[in-house]
């Protein structure tokens, strides 16, 4: 049931936001700080979850096969691969670390 | 702001400066397939956190927009509380609110319609659109490019999560790993200047130095703080120095005198 709650609140959040950009008179939210903030705001979320989700098991830090795996994709953004083959080679390095039992 | 300008008064842009439509369609397709099929990673990866086949389509279905769904799949796999789940996800979509701003004096559309393209307001329907040189091109970027990525975003997060209950344990197949990957091809190319890869240092150094002690869910949203204090700060000395020009400059008044 929390699932589902979170779900709904999610969804609902997410659909109100993307009205409200094209509702609201353009200018609105054109102050300068508004716009660097909104801009920022996604940089901060994504590389602490980024981060999260490479090195935590629950409320640990491990370094496991992820991190092999996620530095893959670094190197496949840094050669410009396109998004799929970056999610590609992070899922199969990790697989490879493991299957070698790391 | 210059592309919108660009958009209605640069001179040249009639029927010989018109891109044709199947050019915009192509653009558009082609931005749709590669993203749309990326909906198997996120099924794959809601389904290997544990959420059922329902939970995962209603994601993709209601919420539609990746990194949002990613972010809620991941805190409630931590087992994080469902409303901080939910605010982690929901500031992530923020950003969304500032591609509809400029989305609507490109597109033009109805108050009617509105409500109905909000839903498609997202990273890739922007970045199509937005490169679009007349308004009609706009709103067929827009059109195909939102098309073409919900119905395959939410075909294939079906497919992954009905594949993911067929393959059983998706850790062994290194999975888990496609989360963070995507997290990180959508953070990359934002990292463009200082300012932005300090937030992204600081708050990765946030979000893995609070974990063990917050509860999940909580040090993401903690490590969303930086955005705030690192522009706080960056005011602060511009502030400064703008402060330290305005003494000199009535210090270089007063010895005038």
């Amino acid at each position: 049931m929390s699932v589902w709650i979170a779900i709904g609140v999610t969804a609902v959040g997410c659909y109100a936001v993307k009205l409200l950009g094209l509702l609201v008179p353009a200018g609105a939210l054109e102050r300068p700080l508004v716009r660097r903030l909104a801009a920022l705001l996604p940089v901060a979320l994504l590389a602490a979850l980024t981060a999260q989700q490479t090195f935590a098991d629950g409320q640990e830090l491990v370094l496991d096969a992820r991190a092999a795996g996620v530095a893959a994709a670094a190197v496949a953004l840094l050669l410009r691969a396109p998004f799929l083959l970056v999610v590609a080679a992070a899922v199969v390095v990790t697989a490879g670390v493991r299957a070698m039992g790391g | 702001m210059t592309e919108q300008t660009a958009l209605s008064d640069a001179p040249g842009i009639g029927d010989t400066g018109a891109k044709p439509d199947a050019a915009v369609v192509r653009d558009a397709l082609g931005v749709g397939v590669a993203v749309g099929l990326s909906g198997f990673a996120f099924g794959v990866t809601s389904a290997g956190s544990g959420l059922t086949l329902a939970q995962t389509c209603a994601l993709s279905l209601l919420v539609f927009t990746g990194a949002s769904q990613f972010a809620l799949v991941g805190a409630l796999a931590a087992g994080g509380n469902p409303l901080t789940a939910a605010a982690g996800a929901f500031f992530l979509g923020v950003r969304n609110a500032f591609y509809g701003l400029r989305l609507s004096q490109l597109l033009a559309l109805p108050r009617a319609v509105r409500p109905f393209a909000a839903q498609w307001v997202i990273d890739e329907t922007t970045a199509v659109a937005l490169a679009q040189p007349t308004r009609r091109a706009v709103r067929l970027g827009f059109t195909v490019t939102g098309l073409t990525l919900y119905v395959l975003w939410n075909l294939t997060t079906l497919l992954g999560a009905v594949g993911a209950e067929a393959i059983g344990d998706t850790d062994a197949w290194g999975l888990d790993a496609a989360g963070p990957a995507v997290f990180l091809a959508l953070l990359a190319p934002m990292l463009k200047n200082t300012t932005e890869r300090v937030v992204a240092a600081l708050a990765v150094l946030l979000g893995l130095g609070l974990l063990p002690v917050l509860p999940a869910g909580v040090p993401v949203l903690v490590a969303a703080l930086a955005a705030p204090l690192v522009l706080w700060a960056r005011g602060r000395r511009a502030r400064g120095a703008e402060d330290d020009g305005a003494l000199r400059g009535a210090v270089e008044r007063e010895d005038g005198r």
